[in-house]
């Protein structure tokens, strides 16, 4: 042997502790993985276990009420119903269109910097923050008052960020060799966009467009700081009728609930109601990615 | 007659060619236009933030808002302001939301990446990821009616909100985004890394300690610094759980207000526009842009400035 | 560990057979009959071999012929890949190292490798050689600046990096970085050496200095090469093993290879006409 620093006998010697520590971190990081496990389970049932029994077709098609017991959220229903048609479309459009600017027509350089930066910088703005901008420009500044719309291009701005980076990258898992055919056959720029980018990135920017909307159904803070009431009757019609939504609903539920102890219970019916709609999404999506998931 | 045809499809293409045209010009202007909002949003939070906070700023001093210590924005007779009540809060309630989401972020991140077999990474990450989806309310609610509770079983002297509570289920709702961060950077650790110091005999905690780790430590602390900045523009969790008490403290048993929980408590009262107390909420706010802008910025400048080329 | 007895077993049963010089030098790995399947893919069929103390052995063979794959098992590196089944035994100073008793940590602080890429750790030069001594136990400054020193030593790159020490090891060249792999490898104190093409990412200076050091160190340790270059297998070992489709079609003195072949394939494939 070259040298003789290492005392090969005690290397072996504390082999078995060594091996037996990489035994132990191995289990106790393996619980701690397990860890988000179970608190998952323990939300779920706390969520389930307070919500027992309020779940049924009249707190579906009521209306809300100070009457815990006749309470219902048809109203926060029909508000993020309304939420989601203007949010969905509005988003898709300016956030694919974005996308498409940014990796079809400008590329590289300094001005898809400024952008992209722009982008992301937008997406690590607090929510809350986005309900102070909704409230100043839409709803004080247009006059809208705390409406559907208002509401809407609110939520509207907070996922754009989120729609037009999965866009992004829907449009760069398209293979250029797809884009030079199309352009070998005398196709323009946008013709081949139209006809050959967008189809092969849709499955995986409506994915994208879907998880952003499963965002936007959650979000609490921006809408209670562009001031929608704790309490609504009727049910909005149109654009500018007031409104509330689900999370808003178990909002002001859950503050409520030291009064009322049922609402705690009504809050949590409504939480089940929000995580089911949730998960229907995001099965969606899933379903959406593996139907139409193309390796090219 | 064929010739006459000829010329006419000749002209009608010509004229379709010439729509094209105008069509393959109009278009990028348009995208241009979409892709103009987010910048326009941008300067809308700026114009929004900076425009108000002079209000605020006309009729508070710097020095009240920075040094002072009392917090009665809407005491009739004497209103105060000062952010150091909720900067405490925002600070404890970050604090106690890493030392639950660091530990356990970065452990998951390294059993996924270094220990778990494929089979187990495929059914294991998605549900650690399940908890990134869950919306803040529920996490509220949750803390609210659940843990705080629990909690108070455990420390008597805990107060029905506290920041304790908040502070702890905001760090599980950030162990997902440390998860999957770190995970992200530990996986793009090239292999032969292990293989070398596998290769002597290292177990593989101490390959991954003392080489895994520290070549995507840039990785991983971005992961941390991105959970810090979560955390601090985090709103829901701590608006429900930690009630709207503006005490300059450190004691995690009592109740706090967290700077995102101020903004809900003035707008959503009855702080007519035009007072201070409304302005406040912009002062507040813009405190919080620059906090969690910073933030992220250092993420990005330390997974720029210390990757590792391999 | 009980190593006596099993050691004095093999030793009997894999006496090289003819010249007596060559008795002398103790077998340190003895390969029997050993498969393994990626999967479904066969990859080594009932694999034969002996490393003498002291030699250099090289492996050659056309790309995708085991040869990699089989030193791997040397270490049992080959189980970082999920899906491999390895039968038959390895015996490494007589311990079947397949035993699952047998701790594979010990294994790999016993026998060293250097990869076909050189793969310093981000490190610096200093922490990369000081690492296995660490990771064993050694704290003590001193003595692990005189290891990182004599490994440097060895290696043959102290000159150049000596006042560098503290320096990145990405800096280096690759024929550097390869060398430094080397000192790292040495600095555990190994028997043997697995080299698994470690010229093949360098260009024709750095590889000559390898095989120089190869040459060097084989006064004092056993060194087993997988090279994809027959020159270089020429010009380093005492003995060559040809690898053909995961097997091993002929093992014997290095000279008897390259002037004698007994099989027709190794002629076909030294001779240049495959592969």
């Amino acid at each position: 042997m070259a040298m003789n620093y290492i005392d090969q006998e005690a290397v072996s010697r504390q082999l078995p502790k060594r091996i037996a520590i990489n035994k132990i971190i191995r289990g106790l990081f393996f619980g701690s993985t397990l860890f988000g496990l179970v608190v998952l389970a323990v939300l779920l049932y706390d969520v389930i276990t307070d919500s027992w029994g309020w779940i049924n077709w009249n707190f579906l098609t009521s209306v809300t009420s100070f009457d815990a017991a006749n309470a219902g959220i048809i109203g926060a229903i029909t508000g993020t119903l309304w939420l989601m048609i203007i949010v969905g479309p509005l988003t898709m459009i300016l956030g694919v269109a974005t996308a498409i600017y940014l990796e079809e027509y400008v590329k590289e350089g300094r001005v898809r910097t400024f952008f992209e930066t722009n982008i992301s910088n937008l997406a690590g703005v607090p929510s809350i923050v986005f309900g102070l901008l909704g409230l100043t420009v839409f709803v004080r500044m247009l006059g809208m008052g705390s409406v559907v719309l208002a509401g809407a291009l609110t939520m509207s701005l907070l996922v754009l960020p989120i729609v037009i980076v999965a866009s992004q990258e829907a449009l760069r898992a398209v293979p250029s060799y797809l884009r030079e055919a199309s352009f070998g056959m005398g196709a323009t720029r946008w013709q081949t966009i139209k006809n050959v980018v967008l189809p092969a990135a849709l499955p995986s920017i409506l994915t994208g467009m879907i998880l952003a909307m499963s965002r936007a159904i959650g979000e609490t803070a921006p809408l209670i700081a562009i001031g929608i009431p704790a309490l609504l009757i009727p049910l909005p019609s149109g654009l500018f009728d007031s409104f509330t939504v689900l999370p808003v609903q178990i909002y002001y539920w859950t503050i409520d609930a030291a009064l009322n102890a049922e609402l705690a219970s009504l809050a949590a019916a409504t939480i089940v109601v929000l995580l089911v709609v949730m998960f229907i999404l995001n099965a969606t999506a899933i379903l959406i990615r593996n139907k139409f998931q193309k390796r090219f | 007659m064929a010739q006459s045809t000829s010329v006419s499809a000749l002209i009608k293409e010509k004229r379709q060619k010439s729509k094209r045209q105008k069509l393959e010009n109009l278009v990028p202007a348009f995208l241009f236009a979409a892709a103009s909002v987010s910048v326009l949003t941008t300067v809308g939070i700026l114009l929004t933030l900076i425009v108000e906070t002079a209000m605020f700023f006309s009729e508070v001093s710097f020095r009240e808002f920075f040094t002072s210590t009392e917090m009665q924005p809407l005491n009739r007779n004497n209103p105060t302001f000062s952010i150091l009540p909720l900067l405490s809060a925002t600070l404890l309630s970050t604090v106690i939301a890493m030392f639950v989401a660091i530990p356990i972020g970065l452990t998951t991140a390294v059993y996924l990446s270094e220990y778990a077999t494929e089979s187990a990474r495929r059914v294991l990450k998605p549900i650690v990821e399940v908890l990134a989806g869950i919306p803040t309310i529920v996490y509220g609610f949750f803390a609210f009616t659940f843990v705080t509770p629990v909690l108070r079983e455990i420390i008597p002297i805990l107060d029905r909100t506290n920041i304790l509570s908040p502070g702890i289920v905001m760090g599980i709702m950030i162990i997902p985004m440390v998860a999957s961060l770190s995970e992200d950077a530990l996986s793009s650790v090239p292999n032969s890394m292990r293989e070398g110091a596998m290769a002597f005999g290292a177990t593989k905690f101490e390959a991954t300690v003392r080489v895994v780790i520290p070549a995507a430590i840039s990785g991983i602390i971005a992961s941390f610094v991105l959970g810090i900045s979560r955390a601090i523009g985090e709103t829901m969790i701590v608006t429900i759980a930690s009630g709207s008490n503006k005490n300059l403290t450190f004691d995690i048993t009592q109740s706090m207000q967290t700077m995102t929980a101020y903004i809900v408590e003035v707008t959503s009262g009855d702080a007519g526009a035009g007072t201070t107390a409304y302005y406040s909420l912009y002062a507040v706010a813009i405190t919080l842009f620059f906090f969690t802008l910073a933030m992220n910025m250092l993420a990005k400048y330390i997974s720029k400035r210390f990757r590792e080329a391999y | 560990m009980s190593q006596v007895s099993v050691k004095q077993n093999a030793k009997v049963e894999l006496q090289p057979q003819g010249e007596k010089a060559e008795a002398k030098k103790e077998i340190v790995y003895s390969t029997e009959k050993v498969n393994l399947w990626y999967g479904k893919t066969h990859a080594l069929h009932d694999i034969e071999l002996d490393q003498r103390e002291q030699e250099v052995t090289a492996i050659i063979g056309p790309s995708g012929c085991g040869k990699s794959t089989y030193i791997k098992t040397l270490n049992r590196m080959v189980e970082m890949n999920p899906d491999v089944k390895v039968t038959g035994k390895i015996y490494y100073r007589g311990q079947n190292i397949y035993d699952r008793r047998f701790p594979v940590e010990e294994l790999r602080t016993r026998v060293g490798m250097v990869f076909q890429k050189p793969n310093p750790f981000p490190k610096s030069v200093f922490d990369n050689v000081a690492y296995g001594p660490k990771i064993h136990g050694i704290r003590d400054k001193k003595l692990l600046e005189q290891i990182v020193e004599e490994s440097l030593k060895g290696a043959a790159i102290w000159d150049e990096v000596k006042d560098r020490l503290q320096e990145n090891a990405f800096g280096l060249s690759g024929g550097q970085q390869q060398r430094l792999c080397i000192a790292r490898c040495l600095a555990v104190e190994p028997d043997v050496i697995l080299m698994d093409e470690p010229t093949s990412a360098l260009d024709p200076k750095s590889t000559l200095k390898v095989e120089e050091l190869v040459q060097e160190l084989k006064a004092k340790y056993s060194i087993m090469i997988v090279t994809h270059n027959m020159q270089q297998a020429a010009r380093i070992s005492d003995r060559t093993a040809f690898f053909l489709n995961g097997e091993v079609v002929e093992f014997d003195k290095t000279d008897t290879i390259f002037s004698n072949p007994n099989d027709s394939r190794t002629e076909d494939y030294i001779t240049g006409r495959f592969g």
